[in-house]
């Protein structure tokens, strides 16, 4: 087991080391002088210019500056923010959980109805039931969210009025960040009402977010069980007479959610591409945005910190799985 | 705790509509978050807004205008020739404090002289922190022009220049010139940690900080020692908003006072809101389409000309501005001091383009480039849409124009060095001064810099002669006259095609008291007050 | 296996033969309502975007301010020259988003074209070479789908310049491990079949036993990816679109029109919603397709 455990995580330093450099060397490539994005909209003179690429290590060839910046990462510093001057890592850690509030909200929601609606259908193979579940989460997995957001808005927000446009709580809340979520922190402060903004505000958040999701895991907790309920040992407890609901519920299931959590652990990755668009629609005080908002800002040490910092935890997301799954199933583990 | 939510779960309607806090607090939708807390290096107006309310200056503009009034300076003394301003400090000024800082005395002579000592000196010790880049401080041509800045006791402090400048004193109203406390930039310094200055700043205006959350939120509560009286009202929240329809929307529920650039597209609506006012106010600025003078084909004023009478500009601005600018016909916005009003603007009409155009030998019509910005400007709500109406009228004479664009820093750097055929900028005012325009945007000094503004590479010397002429005369009559002239040339040489001058707009809810639009796009709140709904 | 092929209809099998495969494939396919639908979506948008000349009531291009955002027909002040609207600049919807469904369709052929060939290629010589080579591919492999796919593609297409082939390639990059991972397992599979180990007892290239043995064998789940694959890729692009860093305007790509519009969401409708639409259902008839195809060409589904 322990060789097992090692051997996983050694495989992280490769992909840890090739992140930094498709990090670095992709930002390098992009076109316009990060020093003119320092000076903002006032441009700047040369002198000045010559005087601070030297100062940030510009000058210094690529393959050095890469030297640098990986020392310094070994040792926790990923650098400051060129347009505001803090660190990458305070910046990162004061945004991420919003951003992880979000994802954990779009999960929930997607297993919730996921997983009974998966099932359902595979219950009730080929009934009305099953072709709508199937046709509403193929149609959820084809849904461009960046649109499906605006839609949600302009339905809920602007013609019924429902829920309010953007943000994470009500402006009027005040609420001391102690844990960075905020479903949490409104419950702990005093402030009445302040937990139902928080609530109001996450909705079209997570509905737009777990809409992929929501449809992957319907379909693979359908085709997981199907496969489940073909198997022997289920005809065998029909034959021994078993209620239908104990087969499910108690042996079908419960093989049926292996593929199923792995599947929610792939479904990260995704989720942060979707936390970009979301975030960005939603006015969300996320990661997602912070990394966009980089990009068009030329901010390379958020572009590389935050990159990195991603791929560390879709990483972690991943490895957890790995072993977590390694520890369900014994055959996996001996396999390698 | 779960009661109180179960609770809250029951009478949601109930607790919405009270609001939760009974003091008065004034939300107003930002449009983006601020770069840091010290105004010295910030470039954006979003970051200004926020360190306004922070900070004083030594002298300030009157609210919703561009007078000069007192700020921490009482009075102060300019010498005969103009190069010796003397500034007496009021004693009354108090610094805000903080969880790591309490200050022991008030706003006097050491913290002005290090307001400019950390931008100007280079060992200074605070000079590097956070950035060393005091972009305004270098633009407004400060190291040129300081000879000394001496305190001379506590509450004063003597200023003097190397020659006379008109604008100085607007200058230092401007926020690039905000006070920060020395006092307590020692007392980081001391502890390590100087960056804390402009991360938990301490200032002397009006509201301090209490919490600031990127991308979602900034929080100030109004100061009550303020030394020009606290302000009417109690909190002011900050609700970083980036989307321009999002902004509406929550101005329309409610969710905020104040909102600054809408959407053009929402105008129709927000004009008819019965909670909402619209104030507008003419903005200092221009948007233009710069021709590159030094290159084929547009080395012909011609050709110049032949353009400007294709594209119909009414129709662009309507299209693109809706309501929200005016066509302009001058480099300077007709609400500037010394705008002339009589100069022709070059009529629309495709059929006389055309006939010029095959007069200065391109009958067959030509090939260009259309550079337009990636972004949203103040000046320009979409350069785009602009640029896909314009390609689509000198199509009419011929014209084949391939719209380009490069991400927002690239475009300007490339712009700067001429690179364009044609190409879309604009830019709004500093300190409002013509010389601010005619100048620096179409000056020769400016056309042979690599990164100077005159994008048009234009420089001609009659009117290089007026506008530099017009930098070092005192008389304001005699200015105006020379920078009225200088219009006069500029439209009969059309270096460029200029588009239009926005008009601010701001949304303002009708229980919001006495907002007044600053003519520099600043939003400030301090004299503002809310009325019960 | 066999169980099937007898139920499949014995008309096209005058002789003793078993049906052609492609009919049998036929069989299964059509049985599934979901992916016959998809099919003849796909064929009118293929349709729609060969005749874009012909059936476009409009130009794309052409600007006219004077009827800036109409409504659809059904609307009050909307008029049936302008079926669906008008955008902010007066050119018509529905033509702008007939020669949208042009671009839309390249996009999804080019990009599924540029990963299949680039990830078979390498996920066959990854397969095949095992050792460092492998261990490479793989990795690279593995740290791009790592990162957030959006993410990368924003990069790229920021080194690149937003554009539309810019957009493609970038697209193209981000879906390329699933090709390659699928192709690799697709050789170590067969390659330990006997068929390949006699080819290689007989004296057969590698080169020769990539393309000629292994790949004809894998080409199955490689079409399904593909047909998935362009539904991901008409998406991706739309998104980058979204983002202001794809095709460019005044173009109509769906994504870019989107962009291009949003600011008019709460005061006209129509200029959202139709191009989010036309990349809704393009997407989903891929899928369906997709679907449609895997359970037809996946014995082990089939039942």
């Amino acid at each position: 087991m322990l060789r097992f455990i090692l051997t996983r995580v050694s495989l992280i330093i490769p992909t840890f080391l090739g992140i930094t450099l498709l990090a670095f060397f992709l930002i390098r490539l992009v076109p316009g002088d990060p020093i003119e994005t320092l000076a903002g909209e006032r441009g700047i003179d040369p002198a000045r210019h010559e005087q601070l690429r030297k100062e940030y290590g510009f000058d210094q060839p690529v393959i050095v500056q890469y030297g640098i910046y990986l020392s310094r990462v070994l040792q926790g510093d990923l650098g400051k923010s060129m347009i505001t001057q803090e660190p990458v890592l305070t910046e990162f850690s004061a945004l991420f959980p919003a951003t992880v509030e979000l994802a954990l909200c779009a999960i929930v929601f997607a297993l919730l109805i996921g997983l009974p609606a998966g099932m359902l259908a595979a219950i009730r193979r080929n009934s009305i039931f099953d072709h709508g579940v199937m046709g509403v989460s193929l149609t959820g997995y084809s849904m461009p969210i960046f649109w499906w957001g605006l839609i949600l808005i302009l339905i809920f927000s602007v013609q019924l009025d429902l829920t309010p446009v953007s943000g994470r709580i009500d402006v009027l809340y005040y609420i001391e960040p102690t844990t960075g979520f905020l479903l949490i922190d409104t419950l702990l402060s005093d402030e009445e009402g302040a937990f139902w903004s928080a609530v109001k505000h996450l909705i079209l958040p997570t509905i737009v977010l777990g809409t992929v999701p929501l449809a992957v895991i319907a379909r693979m907790t359908r085709s997981a069980m199907l496969e489940v309920l073909g198997e022997d040992y289920i005809r065998t407890a029909k034959a021994k007479g078993l209620s239908r609901f104990r087969i499910v519920a108690l042996h079908a299931l419960r093989n049926a959610l292996i593929p199923v959590v792995t599947v929610i652990g792939l479904q990260v990755g995704v989720l942060f591409t979707g936390a970009i668009l979301t975030e960005t629609i939603f006015s969300w005080p996320g990661v997602g945005k912070w990394l966009i908002d980089a990009i068009f800002r030329r901010d390379y040490p958020v572009l590389q910190g935050g990159a990195l910092l991603l791929g560390i935890v879709v990483m972690a997301v991943n490895l957890l799985v790995d072993l977590t799954y390694g520890l369900i199933n014994p055959r996996i583990r001996h396999n390698r | 705790m779960k009661k109180s939510a179960l609770f809250a779960a029951i009478c949601v309607p109930a607790f919405l509509a009270a609001a939760p806090l009974a003091a008065k607090t004034l939300v107003y939708c930002s449009e983006g978050s601020p770069e840091n807390f010290y105004p010295g290096i910030n470039t954006t107006g979003t970051s200004f807004d926020v360190n306004e309310h922070i900070y004083d200056n030594i002298v300030d503009f009157e609210r919703g205008g561009t007078k000069v009034v007192p700020g921490l300076a009482e009075k102060w003394d300019v010498s005969a020739d103009g190069t010796v301003y003397t500034f007496h400090i009021r004693k009354n000024a108090k610094f805000h404090s903080n969880k790591g800082f309490k200050p022991t005395r008030n706003l006097n002579a050491d913290d002005i002289v290090f307001m400019f000592e950390r931008q100007w000196k280079e060992e200074n010790p605070y000079f590097k922190v956070t950035s060393p880049n005091h972009s305004y401080f270098n633009d407004m041509g400060m190291p040129k022009l300081l000879k000394s800045v001496e305190k001379v006791d506590d509450y004063t402090v003597k200023i003097t220049l190397n020659q006379p400048e008109a604008p100085f004193l607007s200058n230092l109203a401007m926020q690039w010139a905000g006070v920060q406390s020395k006092e307590y930039a020692d007392a980081m310094l001391k502890a390590g940690t100087p960056e804390k200055v402009d991360q938990d700043p301490i200032g002397s205006g009006p509201f301090f900080l209490v919490n600031y959350q990127k991308d979602a939120i900034v929080r100030f509560k109004a100061f009550p020692e303020y030394w020009g009286g606290k302000a009417k009202i109690d909190d002011l929240v900050f609700a970083i908003t980036p989307d321009a329809s999002v902004r509406w929307a929550k101005l329309q529920k409610g969710e905020c006072h104040v909102m600054p650039y809408p959407n053009p597209a929402d105008i129709e609506a927000i004009k008819k809101d019965p909670n909402v006012t619209l104030m507008d106010q003419a903005g200092l600025n221009i948007g233009y389409l710069a021709y590159q003078t030094t290159k084929k084909p547009f080395d012909d004023v011609r050709v110049r000309k032949a353009f400007n009478m294709a594209m119909n500009k009414k129709a662009i601005v309507d299209a693109v501005f809706l309501s929200s600018g005016v066509p302009a016909k001058s480099p300077i916005p007709p609400s500037m001091w010394s705008y002339n009003d009589s100069v022709k603007e070059d009529e629309y009409n495709p059929e006389a383009a055309k006939k010029l155009l095959a007069e200065a030998g391109y009958p067959n019509g030509l090939e260009t480039d259309l550079w337009a910005m990636p972004v949203q400007r103040p000046y320009n709500p979409n350069a785009r849409r602009i640029a896909e109406l314009m390609q689509a009228d000198l199509a009419k004479i011929g014209v084949k124009a391939e719209i380009k664009s490069f991400e927002w820093g690239e475009y300007r750097k490339r712009a700067q060095a001429g690179e364009h055929q044609m190409a879309q900028l604009g830019w709004t005012g500093d300190n409002g001064d013509p010389d601010n325009f005619l100048h620096t945007l179409l000056g020769c000094a400016s056309a042979q810099s690599a990164s100077g503004s005159n994008i048009a590479k234009w420089c001609h010397k009659p009117f290089d002669d007026l506008v530099t002429k017009a930098k070092v005369v005192t008389d304001q009559a005699e200015r105006t006259k020379l920078y009225q002239q200088a219009q006069v040339i500029f439209k009969e040489q059309a270096p460029w095609f200029t588009v239009a001058h926005a008009v601010q707009l701001k949304p303002v809810r009708k229980e919001v008291v006495d907002f007044k639009l600053s003519p520099f796009g600043r939003h400030t709140f301090y004299g503002v007050d809310l009325k019960d709904k | 296996m066999t169980a099937e092929t007898m139920e499949a209809p014995a008309v096209a099998a005058p002789t003793a033969t078993p049906p052609h495969p492609l009919r049998e494939f036929w069989g299964y396919f059509s049985a599934n309502h979901g992916a016959v639908a998809g099919l003849v979506i796909i064929i009118a948008v293929v349709l729609v975007a060969l005749l874009a000349d012909v059936i476009a009531p409009h130009s794309p291009y052409v600007t006219d301010t004077s009827i800036a955002l109409k409504p659809p027909f059904w609307q009050e002040g909307g008029s049936i020259a302008y079926p669906l609207g008008t955008d902010p600049i007066g050119r018509d919807i529905l033509s702008r988003l007939i020669y949208g469904a042009r671009l839309s369709l390249l996009i999804g052929l080019v990009v599924v074209a540029i990963s299949i060939v680039a990830g078979t290629v390498l996920g066959l010589v990854a397969g095949f070479f095992r050792g460092l080579t492998e261990i490479f591919i793989m990795r690279l492999m593995d740290i791009i789908l790592t990162l957030p796919s959006l993410l990368l593609a924003i990069v790229i297409v920021a080194v690149l310049g937003p554009g539309l082939m810019n957009s493609m390639l970038a697209v193209a990059l981000v879906i390329l491990p699933h090709y390659v991972r699928l192709a690799r397992a697709a050789v170590i599979t067969e390659t330990s079949k006997d068929y390949v180990t006699a080819a290689r007892v007989s004296g057969a290239g590698t080169t020769r036993l990539m393309f000629r043995e292994v790949l004809p064998n894998c080409t199955a789940p490689l079409i399904v990816q593909a047909s998935l694959g362009i539904s991901t890729a008409i998406l991706d692009a739309a998104a980058l679109g979204f983002l202001g860093l794809g095709a460019q305007p005044p173009s109509p790509e769906w994504g870019t029109m989107l962009a291009d519009a949003r600011e008019f969401v709460l005061r006209a409708w129509w200029v959202v919603t139709f191009p989010g639409l036309a990349i809704l259902i393009t997407v989903l008839a891929f899928n369906l397709l997709g679907d449609g195809l895997r359970d037809a060409l996946d014995p082990k589904l089939k039942r």
